[in-house]
């Protein structure tokens, strides 16, 4: 121990009133503003400030849908148009490793949400919320698009919307997961490039997964966008799935993003040891 | 023993050994308690362990071993209870760039649970209140880096906490930011527990009430700048550079000498630093002689106390250094 009892004890020799100091009234947090934080820090103020970012956020999904477009001479417009959702929803996910990543290793802003009242559950949450907000002007294109070139029954809307919001939890579990491995921003982006071509260049998301020859078929049921796919065709009634690989499908979905989450749990601190 | 009493920073035996230090102790047995007012410097080299400290102190590391509170909230058990009171600025912390002052300050206090409307009104009051009212709306990036820098602490100014951590924040700052800069740190430290790290001393010297002294993991001292001065037992900090060679006829009886980089330090009484000054001028050598300062202290604390260590393995000859002989020795 380190002996300076006497020394210590002494009080500084300027007078402070701790309680003269503070002026706010803090009544009871609120936990909607420390959500809508990190909302607004992570993507409404960026596209606020830069709105040149708007146009590449609407470029990203569509690219691939001309691309299919042309090449099918508009056989597969439908499942494009599917596609670019769901890749809409999964790139949510990616973006959200690089965001985490760089806000709290470039930025240190982490380090400063972590010691104020902001719970990392409120943060994630409010994270990945901004994430689905960047990519609202895509979706906004892609669902003028869908209005005019698909026809969902209310059954397939009911089960496309709940493979988007599937899609969505998945994806942020995998950004999440990603994120708390990367410690650096390079790190970071070679995790993306991974990711991208994992999960949105390799699997079948904008065209049904019959067009890809055995046995590369196989390779892509290793990513869940192919899964989510095969629901969203068949909900739009580009394929038909019996049943039980409608029920697969789920499953695997289900599993992936709690394997994924429960991965994250266990390695992400919100304090750091 | 840790004394968990109200108005106090208490610090039991705190060590950190990072997973992948090899065993190295980042923080060791770090034992000490100070009032929580006023401004809490703490000083030493990169690599001291200041910010391990401060993190595990600010609830973002968890220690190995060993315990500390503020005010009595337990830093490991109470941790949330001590988030709604603490805020910090991490060193190294930058502002977002596509972010202007008013949303980067308005967002922190959002994310500390102000209302949207109350937050920005704070905000800007406080960015008013450090003379960045007219930069409030542009963006971080076309700030000068003072300029970010102050929008960084205008952040933790503007929140509620009652205990401000600060680590760094005046580093590649030009003198006359950081003297700006000192206003603005004595203004939070008025009425609030503002826990500082710096390795300019001078910065310690203008704005501590109480300074820490931590090297290599250890605290070296601590207590109030008189309190320090009175650890040296020696009124009087001469300097004298390392090169042309001293002669060995010049000897230190009374005081003490530590080899600096480019100089030697003879800290010592009025009365020898008289003697010395007298005989060095005889010889035509240059030197400087003034009373001991922050920066005297801190170089006699951390040679002392890490000379006496045996675990450190240049301590011998730091040790043979502060001997008087060393000069006689040199000279052989």
């Amino acid at each position: 121990m380190f002996q300076l009892e006497e020394e210590v004890k002494e009080e500084p020799k300027k007078d402070y009133d701790l309680a003269k100091s503070l002026p706010i009234n803090l009544q009871g947090r609120n936990r909607f503003s420390q959500f809508i934080a990190s909302v607004l820090v992570n993507s409404l103020y960026e596209m606020k400030n830069y709105p040149v970012v708007l146009i590449n956020t609407v470029l990203s999904p569509l690219s691939f849908l001309v691309l299919i477009e042309f090449v099918s001479r508009g056989s597969l417009l439908g499942e494009a148009i599917e596609g670019g959702f769901i890749m809409s929803m999964f790139s949510a996910g990616m973006s959200l490793q690089g965001d985490l990543s760089h806000l709290k290793n470039d930025f240190k802003l982490q380090d400063m949400v972590v010691s104020s009242p902001t719970s990392w559950k409120v943060y994630l949450a409010g994270m990945a919320t901004s994430e689905l907000v960047y990519s609202l002007p895509a979706l906004v294109v892609l669902g003028i698009l869908a209005g005019y070139f698909l026809h969902f029954t209310p059954l397939g809307t009911i089960t496309f919307l709940s493979v988007l919001f599937m899609m969505f939890i998945t994806s942020i579990a995998v950004g999440y997961t990603f994120a708390t491995f990367s410690s650096d921003i390079v790190q970071s982006f070679a995790f993306s490039r991974l990711l991208s071509t994992l999960f949105s260049t390799i699997p079948p998301v904008y065209y049904p997964i019959t067009y890809i020859p055995y046995p590369f078929r196989y390779f892509a049921y290793l990513s869940p966008t192919t899964y989510a796919a095969e629901l969203a065709q068949n909900a739009g009634g580009f394929i038909r799935l019996s049943p039980d690989a409608v029920a697969i499908d789920w499953i695997v979905l289900a599993a992936v993003t709690v394997t994924l989450f429960f991965i994250a749990s266990r390695k992400a601190r919100w304090r750091e040891i | 023993m840790l004394t968990e009493s109200l108005g106090q920073l208490s610090i039991d035996n705190l060590t950190k050994i990072y997973s992948k230090s090899k065993g190295k102790k980042a923080l060791d047995s770090v034992t000490f308690s100070v009032p929580a007012r006023g401004i809490f410097v703490l000083i030493g080299r990169n690599g001291s362990g200041k910010t391990t400290l401060v993190r595990i102190l600010s609830t973002e590391l968890e220690p190995t071993s060993g315990r500390a509170s503020i005010n009595g909230i337990d830093v490991m058990t109470e941790a949330d209870q001590l988030r709604r009171k603490i805020a910090i600025v991490p060193q190294e912390s930058r502002t977002v760039p596509w972010m202007t002052p008013l949303q980067t300050v308005s967002s922190y206090l959002l994310w500390r649970g102000f209302d949207y409307s109350y937050a920005k009104q704070r905000a800007m009051e406080t960015l008013e209140r450090l003379g960045l009212g007219n930069s409030a709306k542009r963006l971080n990036r076309t700030l000068s880096g003072g300029n970010r820098r102050k929008v960084l602490v205008a952040t933790v100014l503007a929140s509620e906490a009652e205990i401000i951590f600060l680590d760094e924040p005046t580093t590649g700052l030009d003198p006359i930011s950081r003297r700006e800069f000192w206003e603005m740190l004595r203004e939070i430290g008025k009425d609030r527990f503002t826990f500082l790290t710096t390795h300019y001393l001078e910065e310690a010297e203008e704005l501590a009430d109480q300074i820490g002294v931590l090297d290599r993991g250890k605290l070296m001292g601590i207590g109030t700048l008189d309190q320090l001065r009175k650890r040296v037992s020696y009124n009087y900090s001469m300097k004298i550079p390392i090169s042309p060679p001293l002669p060995s006829s010049l000897k230190i009886s009374k005081g003490e000498m530590v080899r600096g980089k480019d100089e030697y330090r003879i800290l010592t009484t009025e009365e020898e630093a008289f003697d010395l000054s007298r005989e060095l001028s005889r010889i035509g050598y240059r030197f400087t002689i003034n009373p001991v300062s922050l920066d005297d202290i801190f170089f006699y604390l951390v040679d002392k106390q890490s000379g006496d260590s045996s675990e450190i393995g240049e301590n011998e000859d730091r040790a043979r250094r502060r001997s008087g002989n060393y000069w006689a020795a040199q000279q052989e």
